[in-house]
């Protein structure tokens, strides 16, 4: 039998690739050179990758394929290429952050949620592109290159996990992770017309994530369907004791959860999410994603959360004042970039001047300033009472019986590179439906409902505390099939990109 | 001229005797070769998280224990943040507005003699920081500066008095009182010159009879109770100075110069630190619930106060030698083994203070380093006690037990040291010196009574200071009153 084409390998989900591995039509050296193939066409148009870890993957690959021959095959995910965030730390692999101040950073230690996947045989392609210390809803403030939108190249693809969203959607990789601490796996994957999930604050390990704000960030999931990010979940999912957040629950099969029925579930609609700000186009798949789960006989009911229009507010002060703190340990003293000077302190400011980006900088100042005395009061504490407000909201709603929440995405759909950049405020506000979430700790899932024009438009499902299957079961539901972006390579010819 | 009243509030800072670091897994010991007891954790890499020591907790709990603090159910940590070399992370994780012990004492002697309870405001646990070895003597002025991160997180508490010491021997009587019980309660090495016990001292005057506190200073920098007692003289000296002079004295931290008895300026109160503290969200809160806290008081040994009490009150020892030997846990626990086994204090205090010191004195080595067991030296006391064995001869035998650690009853063998107590050798002993010296034997019938002290050295001298003398007393008075 005479192998598929490459560009069909490359389109399959986790499930297919994992077929197809096990009926042997295909090897993973093969997938995986298809992958690596695609990345060296298109990625220097794209801009998902910061490093391609070729060599790595294709023994990586290898050493599938032995185990397979054994019989020692490590489960569905054994074999298929996948790619991560550059905020995951690989060890022995550039970990930048898309920041120049750690362009040359190498750890020695692996992130957890990687080390899980690793172990049960995931093929490494490379580390995404992002925004700088995962601040940006773009991926224009990586320090290297913007990554594009594959549905129109000159579009963003969202952020901050830009390049994982990108490279799951142009079939760069089968299924990728990123991280979310205010939106930023959710965003970019309806920017991209892919299942993105930020799973419950505290179940999947954060150990060596480089953090942005620790109460907030979580590692999240951009995958082609939500059944391949209900598999990838409970292979990621689990107490980690080297993360004292995480939590000892059970990890089930979430996949199971993609079969069941969603008759007899109550769905709420939180009329806050629906206000000024929404794309009339947005609310209206919205509206007809709300009528398909009644006729398949769930329940809708209009809910309220009050304190939502207080969330983006207070994240930008929660979140500036952990990320002032967790990013002081960049001085050049240790690693990463250092510009010598006289002394010390002037060799600290010279490296953080030159190594931190502007938006990093603006964040760092946001939070130290929240912190200053004489301010805390006024600013971080009352954060922490905004958010304990926020987290009531949605707990009472849960509490009356409400299994999930539906909502927009994001405002928008992706819009054009550059249309943001000088108003900080606009470009926060494309995380306004995302950011409460992570306020509140719960999870939300993200998956594309149907094109707007030729632009992804997705939506999305927030649960109580673990509660992620059922976010699976509606989204399972509600999802389109998958969406396909345009040849990239006519794209980037038509409009003059070059690569 | 005004009289002033010192009001003196002290810190201290405990290394933690664990075994790990209070957030990794790396060794504490930190006299390694530099940046050896290191991982990614301690040195503060990208994306690593902290894991509380839960030894680290219940040590810190211990200490509260033995200050008679109240240890909190719920407690948590902070982020203290600011720039420095030694400081991997940018900031140290402490506990702020939660400590994990609050509202201690400790009992103290102030300068009348009289019982002081000194408040002790709060005790919380926090990571130490790396040490910097300069090529100069300060980072500024140096060409360059090394890090050693060995001793980041290594657990400290740190412990703070309220403003209730009244002068220099006062701040220096609580210091000492501290590590002893801090010694005791065994959380920390507490030794001052090698930094594992610092002291920083909070000081200000106010005219007697005022209500409010006058302006304060802090001194660091002192690694020994000789230099809290000269600092707190120091300081007092020129605050009273300045007053007099109509100066008002500004709020600063001073570092204490040792070699030049002097205190200078290391920064004002406008140029102080604002730390931004704000809660580590990397930890989940510290519940300590009251069985675990019941579980740590079993740990707790007798403590000083306390002990001091049995010494004098129980045992009549004077008030000197029970505070000599409580002011030595070794010492003190030493003493405790031996009178299990020998019950009779006076004469273990005794033996203690003197033959024993002597020789440990002598030898200069740490009381801690000696080989001597308790149990042999309660073994040879029964010896000396039941008469096998003389004083002298007991006192060479210990010295040679100190030496070489041999248990007593080889060395009185070896050396033949057994008292001579066997009735009818003495007796074959006693008749031939009377037959030999009929005049003193005269003497004595005669009523000469000293002439048996004469006789007793006699039969001493020619069983070569082995004869039992209460026995060979007692069958030479037999011989003379009767043949």
């Amino acid at each position: 039998m005479s192998s598929p084409e490459t560009t069909t390998i490359t389109s399959w989900n986790i499930r297919q690739l994992a077929q197809a591995l096990q009926d042997q039509t295909v090897t993973s050296v093969q997938a995986t050179e298809a992958y690596l193939g695609r990345i060296n066409q298109i990625d220097s148009i794209l801009h998902a990758y910061i490093t391609v870890t070729q060599e790595k993957a294709l023994a990586d690959a290898q050493a599938s394929d032995n185990r397979r021959a054994a019989g020692k095959i490590l489960g569905p995910l054994d074999g298929v290429p996948m790619a991560l965030k550059d905020i995951f730390c690989t060890k022995g692999i550039l970990t930048t952050c898309a920041s120049k101040i750690l362009a040359n950073f190498v750890p020695p230690y692996d992130a957890t949620s990687w080390q899980m996947l690793e172990r049960k045989g995931a093929v490494l392609l490379g580390k995404c592109n992002m925004d700088e210390f995962a601040m940006g809803s773009s991926n224009e403030n990586s320090a290297f290159f913007a990554a594009r939108n594959p549905f129109d190249i000159e579009r963003v693809p969202g952020g901050s996990s830009g390049g994982s969203a990108a490279a799951c959607a142009a079939d760069l990789a089968v299924y990728t992770l990123g991280t979310d601490t205010g939106g930023s796996v959710r965003q970019p994957a309806a920017y991209c017309g892919v299942v993105g999930l930020k799973p419950t604050y505290g179940r999947i390990s954060r150990f060596g994530i480089v953090p942005y704000a620790s109460s907030l960030d979580q590692v999240g999931i951009f995958a082609k369907d939500t059944e391949d990010c209900a598999l990838v979940l409970s292979a990621v999912a689990g107490k980690d004791e080297y993360d004292s957040t995480s939590m000892p629950l059970d990890v089930p099969d979430y996949t199971k959860a993609c079969q069941k029925d969603v008759r007899g579930m109550t769905i709420g609609i939180p009329k806050e999410f629906l206000g000024q700000g929404i794309d009339r186009e947005i609310i209206a798949a919205l509206e007809d994603g709300a009528a398909k789960l009644e006729q398949l006989g769930a329940v809708i009911k209009e809910v309220s959360l009050p304190h939502t229009p207080y969330a983006l507010s207070a994240y930008y002060i929660l979140a500036t004042a952990e990320a002032s703190a967790n990013l002081a340990r960049y001085d050049g003293v240790r690693y990463g970039l250092r510009i010598e000077k006289d002394n010390v302190s002037d060799t600290m400011e010279a490296t953080r001047s030159a190594g931190f980006g502007d938006e990093v900088k603006r964040r760092i100042m946001l939070g130290t300033y929240a912190l200053s005395s004489g301010y805390y009061d006024a600013y971080y504490n009352k954060t922490l009472q905004v958010r304990t407000l926020i987290k009531d909201d949605y707990d009472q709603v849960f509490a009356g019986g409400i299994d999930c929440l539906l909502t927009p995405a994001a405002p928008t759909t992706a819009f054009k590179i550059g249309e943001k950049t000088g108003d900080p405020l606009a470009m926060y506000m494309s995380d306004v439906c995302t950011v409460p979430i992570n306020m509140a700790g719960l999870p939300g899932l993200v998956f594309p409902y149907r094109l707007s024009g030729d632009l992804p438009l997705g939506l999305q499902l927030i649960g109580a505390p673990f509660g992620e299957e059922k976010l699976f079961t509606v989204g399972h539901a509600l999802e389109c099939p998958r969406l396909l972006p345009r040849d990239i390579i006519t794209q980037a010819k038509k409009k003059g990109v070059v690569a | 001229m005004t009289q002033y009243e010192t009001v003196i509030g002290l810190e201290f800072h405990a290394e933690l005797k664990t075994k790990t670091k209070i957030f990794c897994s790396c060794p504490t010991d930190f006299s390694a070769e530099p940046n050896t007891h290191v991982c990614p954790v301690c040195l503060g890499l990208p994306g690593v998280l902290p894991v509380l020591n839960k030894r680290a907790v219940e040590l810190a709990i211990k200490a509260g224990l033995a200050l008679n603090c109240q240890i909190s159910h719920l407690s948590k940590f902070d982020r203290k943040n600011y720039f420095y070399p030694d400081l991997p992370k940018g900031y140290q994780v402490t506990q702020f507005p939660l400590p994990i012990c609050t509202n201690g004492y400790l009992i103290i002697k102030d300068d009348a003699g009289n019982d002081k309870r000194i408040r002790i405001n709060r005790i919380h646990l926090e990571e130490d920081a790396g040490k910097l070895v300069h090529s100069g003597t300060t980072i500024a002025t140096s060409a360059y500066s090394l890090p050693d991160y060995n001793r980041a997180a290594v657990p400290l508490i740190e412990i703070v008095t309220e403003p209730d010491l009244s002068s220099a021997e006062e701040a220096k009587n609580f210091a000492e009182m501290l590590k002893l019980t801090l010694q005791y309660a065994a959380v920390s090495d507490v030794k001052m010159e090698q930094g594992s016990l610092r002291c920083d001292v909070n000081i200000s005057l106010r005219p007697q009879g005022q209500k409010e506190l006058g302006v304060k200073t802090e001194i660091k920098n002192l690694n020994s109770f000789r230099s809290i007692l000269r600092a707190v003289a120091y300081e007092q000296t020129r605050q009273t100075e300045a007053l007099d002079n109509g100066e008002r004295i500004i709020q600063e931290t001073l570092t204490w110069d040792d070699d030049n008895g002097t205190a200078f300026s290391m920064r004002s109160k406008e140029d102080a630190h604002d730390y931004h503290y704000f809660p580590e969200p990397d930890l989940v809160p510290t519940i300590v619930e009251q069985d675990w806290i019941d579980e740590v008081a079993k740990e707790l040994p007798e403590l000083p106060q306390k002990r001091k009490y049995r010494l004098v009150d129980q045992y009549g020892l004077s008030d000197y030698d029970a505070s000599t030997i409580v002011n030595n846990p070794v010492l003190a626990l030493f003493f405790d083994r031996v009178l299990y086994h020998y019950d009779d204090p006076k004469t273990v205090a005794n033996w203690l203070l003197g033959e024993i010191s002597r020789l440990v004195k002598s030898s200069e080595e740490e009381i801690e380093m000696i080989s001597l067991k308790p149990d042999d030296v309660a073994y040879l006391l029964t010896q000396v006690k039941e008469g096998a064995i003389n004083n002298n001869s007991a006192k060479a035998v210990l010295e040679e037990m100190f030496q070489t650690g041999k248990e007593p009853d080889a060395i009185i063998k070896e050396k033949g040291f057994a008292q001579i107590s066997d009735t009818s050798a003495l007796q074959d002993a006693v008749k031939a010196v009377i037959s030999a010296n009929p005049q003193p034997v005269a003497d004595y019938r005669q009523g000469k009574k000293q002439a048996l002290g004469f006789l007793l050295g006699q039969i001493m001298k020619a069983t070569g200071g082995q004869a039992n003398p209460q026995a060979v007393r007692e069958i030479l008075i037999n011989a003379l009153d009767n043949e």
